[in-house]
């Protein structure tokens, strides 16, 4: 074995490799994926702000870190211990805890013809095909040093496929459970969600921490939306006190396709959500929307990347961030419109409130125009609660907790009022509410 | 007792005096103007007494029935019973009135006592029935994008739901057109009533055509210079407010 290959074998090994067998070990075009990813995380090593697309968040924190890989009998969480964001649904629904899943608390009975939602290890162990060509696909030349750990370690997660024409009513729920483990546990879930031509489904991805255990949950998600079919993505990242949480997720639009994702995070110590769409089909448009709320010592970061590459696209962002204490935010969003993207409509919004004098946020939105007729809009701004405001609230005699809190509500409202789903709008909403009264 | 109280007011802001020792009193039952040139005082009356913070009461006592409201929150004071129509009413975004409202009435129950949403909503309709506005208006943000006749309209309508024992009105009627102005006034009049009273606070008298009020006082120079009835305003409509500047001087 090679110097090279030891060292980042050890290194590895600090992020939960130690974890036990990683499934598929037999399949070639997956061993040589994961070798190729361990290969770039080794050479790249831990993001720091020197990566432009990690300039406001650094993990060199992680470095004097070491995350043992989840036991291979690691506790099943009991059901009352599952967090539901819609107390009523009946819909399919898939948990894993520390990264593993957990077949007794999930239930994925009564799913329709055509559509197959099942766990990683599974699939791979059944049929890897079928996974084939769609994981990792969109990992471009300059990979993320943390999708590449996570192509090399991905253990678990959620594959969706849905076959052409079929609409999932109801929403599919997947539920990553963490810090129920005693020692610092690292995992890699990595998603696979392949929507055929014309198909419709709502994915719910609830993040949450149900013990106070130290944990890095790096994610990955592969998205391929087809011609017409269309995508509603709904994440809540509700992790411990002391979790890292990393996710990114990769998505390829067809023609006429369509991707709405809202993201609501309110959990980790240092999170960070990466969204990277390609609208690679005329007509395909996605919305990428998101509400955090942090305090503390938080640190939150969104970062979205769209590449608008045929005529006819559209993309929409709305992000609102409520930071208070010494918390901090980090909004990149990069929108890039190629020499062919003509008549691309592109929005895109940043608001931050500050609730203290020691919260920050870091704003970097980057539009890249290579098309002449294009309507590209963008903004950012960031402000404390209008004082004016809060006195004409109280005049009327809500207190001024309840105003502030009505205030705060109604602002962080814009990034998910367009959730067609009433009950799921309502469901996020009553978080918001929930994290106020927690101050 | 049954009154809005006001004796030996000193208000400043910051290290200015604006309020020197004012006195008035509203007792129940009653419409008051208060008049004056622009610059004496007349809506630091009305925010100090709402409690704003960036006017600070330096001396003097203000009332309500007899208690004290110097010193309390803002929200204390609305719910001890004194309702302002602002000049400028703020905009709160992404809050709609339906629910601001409801907010408002809310903060005025017993803990564990909850507002009865449907007969909430047949007294705010009731409400916006007699005040002539129309249904959708609810759901808009409060005084969001509204032209200034909205903005007015929607101060009393808050009144109206609120039920104030005391309201202070300050210039309600500035910015707004001869229709709106009657509706606002006629609005404003159909509060009326023994267990109501009401300072409107108006630089001109048109206001006091269609609000016709039982005691008329002239502030200048931050203490009230001269009181009468109803015929003082008209006096001061053709006189003007030099000879009260010109004392003050």
């Amino acid at each position: 074995m090679a110097t090279e290959t030891i060292q980042a074998q050890s290194l590895a090994e600090r992020f939960g490799a130690s974890g036990g067998d990683l499934p598929g070990a037999g399949v070639a075009w997956l061993t040589a994926m994961r070798a190729t990813g361990l290969e770039q995380f080794a050479e790249a090593g831990l993001p720091t702000p020197r990566l432009e697309a990690w300039k406001y968040t650094d993990l060199r924190v992680l470095e004097k870190m070491a995350f043992g890989g989840a036991a291979e009998t690691g506790a099943v969480p009991t059901i009352d211990l599952i967090p539901s964001l819609l107390p009523d649904a009946a819909g399919p629904r898939l948990v894993f805890a520390d990264g593993r899943f957990c077949a007794a608390v999930s239930d994925v009975g009564g799913l329709p013809d055509g559509v197959m939602a099942e766990p990683l290890t599974a699939v791979l162990e059944r049929d890897p095909s079928l996974v084939e060509d769609h994981l990792g696909r969109l990992d471009s030349a300059e990979t993320d040093p943390m999708v590449a750990l996570n192509t090399a370690l991905m253990a678990d997660g959620l594959v969706l496929r849905v076959a052409p024409g079929v609409t999932l009513e109801a929403p599919l729920t997947v539920i990553f459970l963490g810090g129920q483990a005693e020692a610092a546990v690292a995992y890699h879930p990595r998603n696979l969600i392949v929507l055929g031509d014309n198909s419709r489904v709502t994915v719910i991805e609830h993040h949450a921490g149900i013990g106070p255990g130290t944990y890095l949950a790096n994610g990955a998600t592969d998205v391929h939306v087809g011609a017409g079919a269309a995508l509603s993505h709904v994440k809540v990242q509700a992790e411990g006190a002391d979790a890292f949480h990393l996710a990114a997720m990769r998505a390829r639009l067809d023609r006429d396709a369509s991707l709405e994702s809202y993201s609501l995070a309110t959990g980790a110590r240092l999170s960070r959500n990466e969204i990277a769409v390609r609208l690679e089909g005329s007509g395909a448009r996605c919305r990428l929307n998101g509400a955090y709320m942090m305090r503390g010592t938080q640190h939150c970061d969104n970062t979205t990347v769209i590449d608008h590459l045929v005529p006819d696209t559209a993309c929409d962002e709305v992000f609102k961030g409520v930071l208070d204490d010494t918390a901090r935010a980090v909004f990149q969003g990069r929108i890039t419109v190629h020499p062919d993207a003509q008549r691309t409509d592109g929005n895109q919004s940043c608001k931050t409130l500050l609730l203290s004098d020691g919260a920050e946020i870091d704003a970097k939105p980057e539009l890249e125009i290579y098309a002449d007729d294009v309507k590209c809009s963008h903004g950012a701004t960031v402000g404390e609660l209008d004082a004016e405001a809060l006195f004409y609230m109280r005049s009327r005699g809500l207190p001024e907790a309840t105003a502030r809190n009505l205030l705060i509500e109604s602002f962080l409202a814009e990034a998910l009022a367009d959730i067609s789903d009433e009950d799921l709008r309502s469901a996020l909403l009553a978080s918001v509410t929930h994290w106020l009264s927690k101050d | 007792m049954s009154s809005l109280e006001i004796k030996n007011l000193h208000v400043n802001i910051g290290d200015k005096p604006i309020l020197k020792d004012f006195t008035l009193s509203v007792p129940k039952g009653e419409v008051h103007a208060l008049m004056g040139p622009n610059g004496t005082g007349k809506s630091t009356l009305a925010k100090a007494l709402a409690g704003h913070e960036d006017y600070e009461i330096t001396g003097g006592d203000a009332l309500l029935n007899g208690k004290s409201i110097v010193g309390m929150a803002p929200d204390e004071i609305a719910r001890t019973g004194l309702f302002l129509a602002f000049q400028y009413p703020n905009e709160i975004p992404g809050v709609s009135i339906a629910n601001f409202i409801r907010a408002a009435l809310t903060a005025r129950l017993e803990d564990g006592e909850e507002l009865d949403a449907a007969q909430y909503y047949k007294t705010l309709y009731e409400k916006m029935d007699m005040l002539k506005i129309v249904r959708k208006f609810t759901a808009r943000s409060v005084n969001e994008v509204f032209s200034c006749g909205e903005k007015k309209r929607c101060e009393i309508l808050q009144m109206a739901m609120l039920k104030p024992e005391y309201a202070i009105m300050d210039e309600t009627d500035s910015g707004l057109d001869i229709d709106a102005l009657k509706a606002v006034a006629e609005g404003v009049n159909l509060l009326r009533s023994p267990e109501r009273s009401s300072l409107i606070i108006t630089h001109y008298q048109r206001l006091l055509d269609y609000i016709v009020p039982d005691r008329v006082h002239v502030l200048a120079n931050g203490r009230i210079k001269r009181s009468g009835g109803k015929e003082l305003a008209l006096e001061l409509e053709k006189s003007g407010y030099a000879a009260f500047a010109e004392a003050a001087a």
